[in-house]
């Protein structure tokens, strides 16, 4: 399994990842390596084999949809990098 | 000895014999930071005063005979749990300065004890790593020798336990990352069953694989502090809402008649004859004490470090894209568009191995692929699982290395990805699986450094897993060797 360096651009912008030229080449060679063991998986014949998303105990998680505090506004703010008008201030989105 | 060179059980019956004040007690802990901290870096913030105030509010507990199991004692946190308090980094430059507007629950339990929050450990970025190289700051050492790695991703917490900056402390496990620090740096380490401890507050790297746990100097310490911070939490679904057990109960009651499974598979080409040799004889030391060593087979292990690979980096890369500079961390503005500041963001942010493994998940879950990786993968989980399970309905517990080879040299492995990945063969189907597990020291390699053994229990079983641990501990005492520093 190889992945070309066009892949990794793809794959980065997907990502959202900028990548430098130099880091665009070294991932290509890493992700191609890892993703070559990775491969070892095919040996195994997984057919009707039901996928584990993951090991928690299945049980009812559901809870009543009643209010309760939240974090407030002011300490939510507080941690942004850019805050106007009480909300969070993010760069222009479209013309 | 000096104080903190105590365990927690034991420093808990000085204070509560009035042997010592927790000011006392924590002020031996911050001269020792001041001498050795400057050449282990075990930490990415330790504020005195802090530690001081919550000494005082403690004595206060003491005196007022509303002391807990862990008032006054001095905790170290990994710096992926958030706290109001000390800045909160991930040991990553996008949350550089970010001190959390909320505790998390571990915070929160702490302080609720009336322990001493110490300070925030050193990590490898967002847990991604096996040596804490991986970190923006610098690299953790290993107390028993500074030229080599202290493991990860939580060296931080297991180096500051060895070097007694801190009577024990807290970690995150996703696929080893408490128990192969431990391994490294002569500590024990616990993951416990997945649900048992709230996540709440934990920044997450793989949601179905993380786990918090103890970092302690013994076995009973690991039992109390588990005791500490288990337990149902409303604020994470995950957390189960069995009531967690006292770990204590049973704790010293022995091995004899417990059945000890073995695996073959953890024994195998490429793990250093020295860790074989350890794990041997402690094969021999448990059958000492009276148990039945039974030898199983789990033949999907070969398998897991891919599986896991695929999981934890998919898991990741959707965790991960939370950090685009828009709530908190550090923006990066280059006057573009939005999408323009999310991509610098994350390019300036992130360290290469957080890359690696977003690029990673990010393919593995892309059109076209997901079946083949993705799919595959949690195909696979299931069968490493299963092979859990069935050896579990003839053992209580499972017996292995927890580190092919002992502490290694820094730099050492930073060049091969794969080969770091490697470093977690034996700790990852635990994290599949959910199964709780412990790490403890049974010896030294040729190099003088330590070599960790572990059990792996049932899902729910800690007792089990801890009742071994103790058996060993009690019979041995590699727990008690200590490195020069």
């Amino acid at each position: 399994m190889s992945i070309e360096t066009n892949e990794v651009r793809k794959i980065a912008q997907l990502a959202r990842l900028e990548l430098t030229d130099d880091e665009v080449t070294s991932l290509s060679a890493d992700m191609s390596n890892i993703l070559a063991y990775i491969a070892q998986l095919n040996e195994l014949d997984t057919t009707g084999v039901p996928p584990l998303e993951h090991a928690a105990e299945a049980g009812e998680t559901m809870r009543d949809d009643t209010p309760r505090p939240s974090l407030e506004r002011e300490r939510g703010l507080s941690v942004a990098p850019k805050v106007e008008n009480g909300c969070f201030a993010v760069p222009k989105i479209i013309e | 000895m000096e104080p903190y060179t105590w365990t927690l059980h034991e420093a808990r019956a000085k204070l509560d014999a009035g042997d010592i004040s927790a000011v006392e007690l924590t002020a031996s802990l911050l001269y020792r930071i001041e001498q050795v901290e400057p050449q282990v870096l075990a930490y990415n913030c330790v504020a005195p005063e802090l530690v001081e105030a919550q000494a005082e509010a403690a004595d206060h507990l003491i005196h007022d005979g509303k002391a807990g199991p862990l008032t006054g004692l001095g905790i170290a946190l990994k710096d992926n749990m958030i706290t109001q308090d000390l800045p909160t980094t991930c040991s990553a430059r996008l949350l550089e300065g970010f001190v959390s507007p909320t505790d998390g629950t571990i915070a929160a339990k702490l302080k609720e004890a009336g322990s001493v929050v110490m300070g925030k450990t050193n990590m490898d970025e967002f847990a991604m790593g096996s040596s804490t190289e991986n970190s923006a700051t610098e690299a953790t050492r290993n107390p028993w020798d500074l030229n080599r790695a202290p493991g990860g991703s939580s060296g931080g917490s297991a180096a500051a336990v060895a070097a007694d900056l801190c009577l024990a402390a807290l970690g995150s496990d996703t696929g080893g990352s408490i128990r192969q620090p431990a391994s490294l740096c002569g500590v024990v380490g616990m993951k416990p069953t997945y649900g048992r401890v709230s996540r709440y507050g934990l920044v997450a790297f793989a949601s179905s694989l993380d786990q918090i746990g103890p970092l302690t100097k013994d076995v009973e310490d690991a039992a109390l502090l588990l005791n500490a911070v288990s337990g149902n939490d409303p604020l994470d679904s995950t957390s189960s809402k069995r009531e967690a057990p006292d770990f204590m109960d049973g704790l010293k009651d022995g091995v004899a008649g417990m059945r000890i499974g073995v695996p073959k598979e953890y024994f195998i080409d490429g793990t250093d004859p020295a860790v074989l040799t350890a794990v041997q004889s402690a094969i021999q030391q448990m059958t000492k004490l009276g148990a039945e060593i039974v030898e199983i087979s789990l033949p999907h292990t070969p398998y897991a470090v891919s599986t896991y690979y695929l999981i934890a980096t998919a898991e990741a890369s959707s965790n991960l894209a939370r950090f685009d500079g828009v709530r908190y961390g550090n923006r990066v503005d280059n006057g573009g568009d939005l999408l323009a500041m999310y991509m610098a963001t994350r390019e300036a942010g992130f360290g290469p191995e957080v890359k690696r493994r977003i690029m990673l998940g990010t393919y593995a879950l892309s059109a076209g692929y997901y079946d083949a990786y993705y799919k595959k993968a949690q195909q696979v989980r299931s069968l490493i699982a299963q092979d859990l399970t069935e050896a579990f309905e003839q053992v209580d517990v499972l017996l292995t290395p927890t580190s092919p080879t002992g502490a290694f040299k820094l730099g050492e492995r930073t060049a091969d990805p794969l080969k770091m990945y490697l470093s977690d063969i034996y700790t990852i189907s635990a994290n599949l699986a959910g199964v709780p597990a412990i790490s403890q020291p049974c010896g030294l390699d040729g190099n003088g450094v330590p070599i960790g053994l572990q059990f792996i229990g049932r899902s729910f079983d800690e007792a089990s897993v801890l009742k071994a641990a103790w058996a060993f501990e009690n019979a041995t005492d590699f727990h008690t060797a200590r490195p020069a520093l």
